[in-house]
């Protein structure tokens, strides 16, 4: 068990699936097809709030090939849920334009789409409300806001400090609904067995999954397997079960054959989650020189009528800047709508927008350089709980991103700058993630040839977890990288987190390094020699995570743009992004960059093009495919950098690692609506930065 | 999708003969019919499939035209040395459109004959006077940003998606068809209509008609042209506006004067629009930003924007103006 | 054309076709409804092909019909029985990856992974473009007909038929540019 070899973790290791990739052999979840297996094909509400009177399914079973129609009368009953969209075909009621009324199963998946079109649907329809707007009279507080925080926060007396301070920013933004649209849509293979149901699924938690299907079907958790090998993107829409999955497992057991059932690109705009739309009001109050004296910064939200999601939109400014009086706070309002849920970096993403936009103003208004004021606002402790940090080189990163980006003796007055018709500016924000984790279980086993094989029911959805497990395991066991197999994507394995919250590495990767470990021990107890049945040792983090130290664990990170608007067309295009983070230490470079550069891809295409369009008169997201909701393509995304500041935290994990899978949007729209500011001077404070909300204010 | 037959004639008089079952459709790249036909907008009862018989070279006729076969793929459109000399804003307008693997299957007929991209008409499941005759157009107060400013109807404000048609609509193309009555050209500002009590019918084509082939006329001022388009995505998507123009200046002692000149605009109609107002107004008249302005807003002063689309109205000012301008510099 | 003529009201029509993939020879009995997208991955086990809208807006689906890259989701497979149809499964040959492949994983060109088989198939017929001398949108004007040079606004502005929603695109390019240099 001695070895020379040098540390894998740090190394770039070429992920270590990407030759299934480029070949194609790597299967995703509808790439399953058990034997006898019937095609599904869900059918959605058509009205955004009421009821479903009756459903016709005589010309849809008249077609040949179509076997059943399932739809709330006839589906089998499924035992009450926590969350009330995964009450699927349990009643008439209809919440949502979109939600799943009946499914058709037929044996080819053109009979079962052109039956589920001809399936009729009646319904009584009830008036809809489905505008998000700051002054709704059904605003409310929700009791807690996603992952557990305190829904209102206050410090000192913000209004006092406002109402005294010498410069104010008093601005309000707002962000659209927006749709995580991972590139493989949500899909599920359902399959009972006598044993219990075996799901193919795209899912960012097998574990969780799991636990969510049994307790729906009333069966212990054992009964259930969730095989999640290859998940194309998920970005938070794949990391709780969402109504499809039911559907799937549902139309499964009342026909006694397997069922593939692929989500729509369509479907998924109304049923696997998206990002609320946000209104925030930031008022700063600083001194001068720009050092902070208040800060209040309020969030109005959606949710569904049957679930609550509120995202945590105001949380990081709880811990962002030094200032003696805060206050933040969330609103909610409970509309005819389909349910928001996570999407990459929920809360941090849109909240920063609002928080790095307002720091801007202040920066022009105190005439301060950009970087400078959130310098000069660098607090000690956690603003938020007056715990020390583990680390926090916001700082460093700034002052590093500035370097590279070249951005000393930037004049900073706005619209001056020309080249032909293009106006061009910089921009740049500060961005955060928390470091969380949260308990897993791992199990290693070493074979008599000197190979390992570790086992957890992790998930890589693109992050190169396999890759950066890999490398762990490898240096926790003393070995080389080639000697480590990994097996995860499956329930059946020890449970784990979710691929979620970027803290799958960190969560993971404890429990592969205590694993590991153990297992380092007992083969020390065998003087090395491996049985010939292998060895194996267990871990599990659930008491070592419970009990760790209490201090504030956040990544860092700033973000640079160089923007080029179109002076007469008022088209924005990026030309440069930079990204700088400290995020501890980085497992694996070529893996952590591609997820740093995704991240602000994201976050570019946030800025300028993202936008889901509420239809009021119909109550759906109206521009649901594609070529309507556009994502940035290879077109949109040109010099895009990341690198990261070296960050030695021994308080973090075994790894001494940070998140990295979200921070990378977080902040990067702020940085390229100021950079937008500083070429146009105009400060767009709605997203995304449309051409229309340029053109008749440029210079 | 309607299940349907499939046919693949022989020659265009038995696509013709094909086209005459109803229900039928002629298929052509796809791109857009077999979309709609999976959104339940399109149920054919029979495809005819025309690729094989409408035409797919590119050749100079005796006049000096250049004649395009109805069943080019847009790719060796845009690639086409002939068409990239001489009509340089029609290469332009085709790589400005879609993707690579889009314009390898489109065909030239069919990106004429596409149909709008209004998000209500794609919604079989929201009504849509286009799609359904006297449901209701719920763009107008709905979502109506993309759609048209000018020349729309209470009934539609629908827009033409093709950037390639604009370019002919500028220079003037002429549509050859065959159909039951035998063959007819049709010059292409005149193939599209306004949409106005009859949404459901774009073009002026009746049943069974077939497009074999589009003529581009001599026009050698449209070696000097240009497309523009502006969009909100870099690449990949449909214009905001755009405009194509051609514009042959005299460079006299009092200052450059327009010629001739050739302007189209899209993203802004139910057709591909033809300026001609603001032809008339360039012509004979100094070659500068202000008489560009003047002219834009001589074609402008018609448009009739909604709430969510009066900004078209600058935009398409803004770029008429400055792709003249820089067609100008050019020339000098 | 071997198509069986049922009422199409009553139901299915269907083809017997026989379809070239990765230069082995399919025969297969189609519905005519069917795309090559379908045929391929519920038909043939030939998975490399993604489905990622099937609405030609994402370019997950793209394989090359004649050596020319099309958007499979949008290919009606009775149309493509006499063609030469290239998927992912078909880029390496004689057990060694296309150079696009191996520059792919050099490059860190995916994430997830799920849209990396059409943006590589779409390379392949893109590169084959660029030889021919086709323009694109940021072709400068007075370029001749000659092979393009690939510079990197060159193939963002090419490869831009393919999202990824991953923002891998930066590899992607470089990857690309590697082969094409």
């Amino acid at each position: 068990m001695t070895t020379t070899a040098a540390p894998a973790v740090g190394s770039a290791l070429p992920r270590v699936d990407g030759l299934d990739k480029v070949t194609g052999r790597a299967r995703y979840a509808f790439e399953h097809t058990p034997r006898d297996a019937l095609y599904a094909a869900p059918v959605q509400a058509t009205i955004a709030r009421g009821e479903v009177d009756r459903v016709d399914a005589t010309e849809a079973l008249r077609r040949p090939g179509v076997v059943a129609v399932v739809w709330h009368a006839n589906a089998p009953r499924l035992a009450p849920a926590d969350d009330a969209e995964l009450a699927v075909l349990q009643s008439p009621r209809v919440a949502y334009r979109g939600q799943y009324v009946a499914v058709v199963l037929a044996e080819t998946p053109h009979e079962a789409r052109e039956a589920a079109r001809l399936l009729h649907v009646e319904y009584t329809a009830e008036p809809h409300d489905v505008e998000l707007r700051a002054d709704h009279p059904k605003m409310y507080r929700p009791a807690q806001v996603n992952a557990g925080y305190a829904t209102d926060e206050e410090h000192g007396d913000p209004d006092a400090a406002l109402a005294a301070a010498p410069v104010v920013v008093d601005a309000t933004y707002t962000t659209p609904a927006e749709h995580n649209n991972p590139m493989e849509p949500h899909a599920t293979v359902a399959e009972w067995h006598s044993g219990g149901l075996v799901l193919h699924d795209s899912t960012q938690g097998a574990s969780a999954l799991r636990r969510t299907l049994a307790a729906l079907f009333g069966m212990p958790p054992e009964q259930v397997r969730v095989i999640a090998r290859h998940v194309g993107g998920g970005f938070g829409s794949k990391g709780r079960a969402h109504p499809h999955v039911v559907l799937a497992a549902l139309a499964a057991k009342q026909v006694g054959r397997p069922v593939k059932l692929a989500v729509t690109r369509q479907q998924m705009f109304a049923v696997t989650g998206y990002r609320t739309p946000t209104v925030q009001r930031v008022r700063l109050g600083a001194e001068p020189d720009g050092r902070l004296a208040a800060i209040v910064h309020e969030a109005f939200e959606q949710s569904s009528t049957i679930a609550e999601f509120a995202e945590q939109t105001t949380v990081p400014t709880r811990m962002m800047y030094a200032a003696p009086h805060r206050r933040t706070c969330h609103r909610l309002v409970r509309l005819d709508v389909p349910t928001p849920s996570w999407m990459r970096a929920p809360g941090e993403t849109p909240g920063m927008f609002a928080l790095e936009s307002a720091m801007d103003e202040l920066a022009a208004a105190c005439g301060v350089d950009p970087v400078e004021l959130r310098v000069r606002n660098e607090p000690a402790t956690d603003p938020a709980t007056g715990l020390p940090f583990s680390s926090r080189n916001l700082v460093a990163c700034l002052r590093e991103g500035a370097r590279r980006f070249g951005w000393a003796g930037r004049d900073p007055r706005p619209g001056v700058r020309r080249e032909g018709r293009l106006l061009v500016g910089t921009g740049v924000a500060a961005s955060t993630y928390p470091a969380y984790r949260a308990p897993s279980a791992a199990s290693v086993t070493a074979g008599p040839d000197g190979d390992f094989v570790v086992r957890i029911a992790a998930t890589d959805i693109g992050t190169g977890a396999r890759t950066a497990l890999t490398q762990i395991a490898a240096d926790a066991l003393g070995t080389a990288p080639g000697r480590v197999r990994l097996e995860i994507g499956d329930s059946d394995l020890p449970r784990a987190t979710v691929a979620g919250g970027s803290m799958g590495t960190a969560s993971w990767g404890t429990a592969v390094v205590r694993a590991c470990h153990a297992l380092v021990a007992e083969l020390d107890r065998h003087a090395g020699r491996v049985p010939a049945g292998g060895l194996t040792a267990e871990a599990d983090t659930g008491e070592e995570i419970r009990g760790q130290e209490k201090l504030a664990r956040h990544a860092f990170g700033a973000q640079f743009a160089e923007v080029a608007v179109d002076a007469d067309t008022g088209e924005t295009r990026v030309r440069r992004l930079l990204g700088v983070f400290a995020a501890g230490r980085i497992i694996n470079p070529v893996t952590a960059r591609s997820q740093f550069l995704g991240g602000m891809t994201m976050g570019l295409s946030m800025a300028l093009l993202e936008e889901s369009v509420m239809d009021r008169e119909f109550g759906d997201y109206l521009n649901h495919d594609l070529a309507q909701y556009h994502l940035a393509a290879h077109a949109d995304v040109p010099d895009v950098q990341a690198c990261w500041v070296a960050e030695d935290d021994p308080h973090l994990n075994p790894m001494g690692s940070k998140g990295i899978g979200e921070i990378g949007i977080v902040g990067t729209a702020a940085a390229i609506a100021n950079a937008v500011h500083h070429a146009t001077g105009v400060r767009v404070r709605d997203l995304p930065i449309r051409l229309e909300r340029l053109l008749e204010h440029l210079p | 999708m309607r299940p349907f037959t499939y046919v693949r004639p022989g020659d265009a008089a038995e696509a013709v003969a094909a086209a005459a079952a109803p229900d039928a459709a002629y298929l052509g790249g796809g791109t857009n019919l077999v979309d709609l036909m999976r959104l339940g907008v399109a149920t054919p009862g029979t495809l005819v499939d025309v690729t094989r018989v409408a035409g797919d070279e590119i050749e100079e006729l005796p006049g000096g035209e250049v004649r395009v076969g109805a069943a080019v793929r847009n790719a060796d459109l845009a690639g086409h040395p002939l068409i990239r000399r001489r009509y340089p804003m029609l290469a332009q307008a085709v790589v400005a459109g879609a993707s690579g693997q889009i314009r390898n299957m489109a065909t030239v007929a069919g990106n004429l004959l596409q149909r709008t991209r209004c998000p209500y008409f794609q919604d079989v499941t929201k009504p849509c006077n286009k799609r359904n005759p006297g449901s209701g157009c719920p763009a107008r107060d709905g979502e109506h940003r993309d759609l048209a400013v000018l020349g729309h109807s209470a009934a539609c404000v629908a827009t033409h998606p093709s950037d390639m048609a604009v370019a002919m609509a500028a220079l003037g193309a002429v549509v050859h068809v065959a159909g039951a009555d035998g063959p007819r050209a049709l010059p292409l500002p005149g193939l599209h209509r306004l949409p106005g009590d009859h949404p459901e019918r774009d073009t002026l084509l009746r049943p069974g008609d077939l497009i074999t082939a589009v003529d581009l006329p001599v026009l050698p001022m449209a070696a000097r042209s240009r497309y523009r388009k502006v969009r909100d995505r870099a690449s990949f998507a449909f214009a905001v506006v755009s405009v194509a123009a051609a514009l042959e200046v005299d460079h006299g002692s009092g200052g450059p004067v327009v010629r001739d000149c050739r302007l189209a605009l899209g993203g802004v109609a139910h057709t591909p629009w033809r300026a001609e107002a603001a032809e008339t107004a360039l012509r004979g008249g100094p070659a500068t930003e202000e008489a560009f302005a003047r002219a834009a807003g001589a074609e402008l002063a018609a448009a009739r924007p909604l709430p969510g689309n009066a900004f078209k109205v600058p935009l398409a000012r803004n770029l008429i103006v400055r792709t003249l301008a820089g067609l100008v510099e050019g020339s000098s | 054309m071997n198509t069986t003529e049922d009422d199409p009201a009553a139901g299915a029509v269907t083809a017997d076709l026989r379809l070239r993939v990765n230069d082995r020879s399919r025969p297969v009995c189609v519905d005519t409804r069917e795309t090559l997208l379908d045929t391929l991955r519920e038909r043939l086990d030939l998975t490399g092909a993604k489905k990622g809208c099937d609405h030609g807006q994402c370019g997950a689906c793209t394989v090359l019909l004649d050596g020319r890259r099309v958007k499979s989701c949008l290919v009606l497979t009775v149309t493509a029985d006499d063609r030469e149809i290239t998927t992912v499964e078909g880029l390496a040959r004689d057990g060694g990856l296309h150079p696009l492949q191996e520059a792919f994983v050099a490059n860190d060109a995916l994430q997830c992974g799920y849209c990396t088989p059409g943006q590589l198939c779409s390379a392949l017929g893109m590169l084959a473009e660029a030889a021919q001398g086709w323009p694109s949108a940021v072709t400068p004007t007075d370029a001749g007909d000659g092979e393009v040079r690939l510079d990197e606004a060159e193939i963002r502005e090419r490869m831009s038929g393919n999202l990824c929603r991953c923002g891998a695109y930066r590899g992607m390019v470089e990857a690309i540019g590697e082969v094409a240099r």
